[in-house]
């Protein structure tokens, strides 16, 4: 059914799609690319010159660089172990017989959906507010000491926060993947006598390795650039400045573009690296 | 797995996965019994705060406060906006791509999908300055256009991984019977595409909805859905719990409700197909 009029047809039915992302993909990561190498701050002095890899050298070399290297792994590292970790066992739970099983799902998978802005606020101020906050009430009740969480425990409360939005996330593709296990092989191994933990050792986990491995990729791209939830927490302060908060900071507010466009290319290339795996295995599933 | 079970084991089934999906959801529905006490109330002690009185009143602050149903509107424009604009041109694409597919289809999908892991902080200072000078900074026109560029990848995606399941024998069927293109369009393909494109419609009105780095940093007082309203209570005033509160069930309630009935898109859409 490919004729040569169909095929340009379709050439041209793709074009719209294709330009945009093109241009969309370009033109900034050129323009980033551009500032990168120049010393350009808008409010003072506007566009200073090239400067060739200065911005490059400044940006790894500023004290504010390695933490902000090591809280963003901290997060990304504890939110996938949390989230993997959990989502596995609330998977395995969700598939078993019970009452109710759609209303639980319901209520597993709603932190999905709430807008990045809300959760961290809503944890913030209801749940880890040293005074008034529901944690709080809850260590006064049991003659505890309530947690500045926020502040003294700013990394554990951030990775909370975040694993309690993306945990559903987890659960819901695994449990996908769950649900598409053969049936016959876990009752021949039943049969064989096989128990719980020989059954989820040798034949549920080999069957998620790879929803699990789609899952670490996605939420790490994701994980990559949160934003809102340090935004509306924390601000960066007490140690939870991200590469991704750190260059907005040097852009947006220092207004030294230049300096924040080569933090920006280091994003690129870091979510690239995570992005070649990701790729790999999508592109497999094409040709299945 | 429709094994059998004793009663028992049910029970405990049953049991658990209550307890854990009520404490799972149980910050949402605190906002939501919050939203509706006065503002002294709701800062008291749990049993405190479910033994006092209930009240609409932080609803209509809310909204007398701070115009709650603009940035509503806002945000529906602006997820539905970019969500159409995005199908419209990704139809024709994933069609093409999916019925005349030619060796180069598989290397413009990975193209398209690495597109989406651009990180935007890469780019936000070009994307910040060229909505200056065109004049798009603060306007719901400029954020349509950009929300429909980041998912754009994923509606292409999704609509080909559902218009691929589209039978080609049952076109050639039609073609035998004497369709023409048009009827076979109109007639064969288009129901069949329905339950697809509306799936991706329902999931990136979802993602547009909650999109939170560029309505933060593209937008102020004019433009601002709801994700940037709400980011305004980050420096509060005073008591404002049952406000925040009842702000967030607003700004949720709609897209908890879509989005419980986007469960399975959800894991397609997301996972580009890689898991079914």
């Amino acid at each position: 059914m490919a004729t040569q009029h169909s095929r340009s047809a379709a050439r041209l039915m793709m074009t719209p799609a294709v330009i945009l992302l093109l241009g969309w993909m370009l033109v900034p990561l050129t323009m980033t690319l551009y500032f990168s190498f120049k010393k350009y701050l808008p409010l003072r002095g506007g566009d200073l010159g090239w400067v060739g890899f200065d911005n490059y050298i400044r940006f790894v070399s500023s004290s504010s660089f390695w933490p902000a290297v090591a809280s963003t792994l901290i997060i990304v590292g504890g939110v996938l172990i949390i989230t993997v970790i959990l989502g596995t066992l609330l998977a395995l739970l969700l598939d078993q017989p019970m009452w109710g099983q759609g209303i639980v799902r319901i209520l597993v998978i709603a932190p999905f959906f709430v807008m990045p802005t809300v959760s961290g606020l809503v944890w913030k101020n209801m749940f880890m507010d040293p005074n008034n906050g529901f944690l709080a009430h809850l260590f006064n009740a049991f003659g505890a000491e309530p947690i500045q969480w926020l502040s003294q425990a700013s990394m554990p409360s951030l990775i909370m926060i975040v694993s309690w939005q993306w945990l559903p996330f987890a659960t819901l593709i695994l449990l996908t993947a769950i649900q598409s296990l053969d049936s016959e092989q876990i009752e021949a191994s039943e049969m064989d006598g096989a128990g719980w933990f020989n059954r989820f050792r040798f034949i549920t986990l080999p069957h998620l390795a790879r929803a699990i491995t789609v899952v670490i990729l996605i939420q790490t791209i994701f994980l990559l650039s949160i934003f809102a939830e340090i935004f509306v927490t924390t601000a960066g302060a007490f140690g939870t400045k991200t590469l991704t908060y750190l260059i907005f900071q040097r852009v947006l507010e220092s207004q030294n573009v230049g300096l924040g466009s080569a933090g920006g290319v280091y994003a690129i290339i870091l979510a690239n690296i995570v992005a070649i795996f990701l790729m790999r295995i999508v592109g497999k599933n094409l040709d299945a | 797995m429709a094994r059998a079970v004793t009663p028992r084991r049910k029970m405990i089934n049953t049991t658990l996965a209550w307890s854990v999906g009520l404490l799972i959801f149980f910050p949402i529905l605190w906002i939501i019994v919050l939203s509706f006490k006065t503002e002294g109330d709701a800062i008291k002690t749990p049993i405190e705060v479910l033994t006092s009185v209930w009240t609409f009143e932080s609803y209509l602050v809310v909204q007398d406060r701070s115009d709650y149903f603009k940035h509503f509107s806002n945000s529906v424009i602006i997820a539905m906006g970019s969500t159409l604009l995005g199908i419209l041109i990704a139809v024709p694409a994933a069609w093409s791509m999916a019925f005349v597919p030619s060796k180069r289809t598989r290397g413009i999908l990975m193209w398209m999908l690495s597109t989406k892991m651009l990180p935007a902080v890469g780019v936000l200072y070009p994307i910040y300055i060229g909505f200056i000078k065109l004049g798009l900074l603060d306007t719901r026109l400029g954020l349509i256009i950009v929300l429909m560029l980041i998912n754009l990848p994923i509606i292409v995606w999704m609509l080909y991984t559902y218009f691929r399941e589209i039978p080609g024998e049952i076109l050639e069927a039609a073609r035998m019977d004497g369709a023409t293109l048009r009827e076979e369009v109109l007639y064969v393909l288009t129901p069949m595409a329905i339950p697809g494109i509306a799936s991706t419609i329902l999931l990136n009105v979802i993602l547009a909805w909650n999109e939170a780095f560029w309505t933060l940093n593209l937008t102020a007082a004019k433009a601002a859905p709801l994700t940037a309203f709400i980011a305004s209570y980050s420096s509060p005033e005073g008591l404002f719990y049952a406000k925040l509160s009842a702000a967030s069930v607003m700004a949720i309630a709609p897209i908890l409700i879509l989005g419980w009935f986007s469960q399975k898109q959800l894991v397609r859409g997301l996972t580009f197909g890689a898991v079914k």
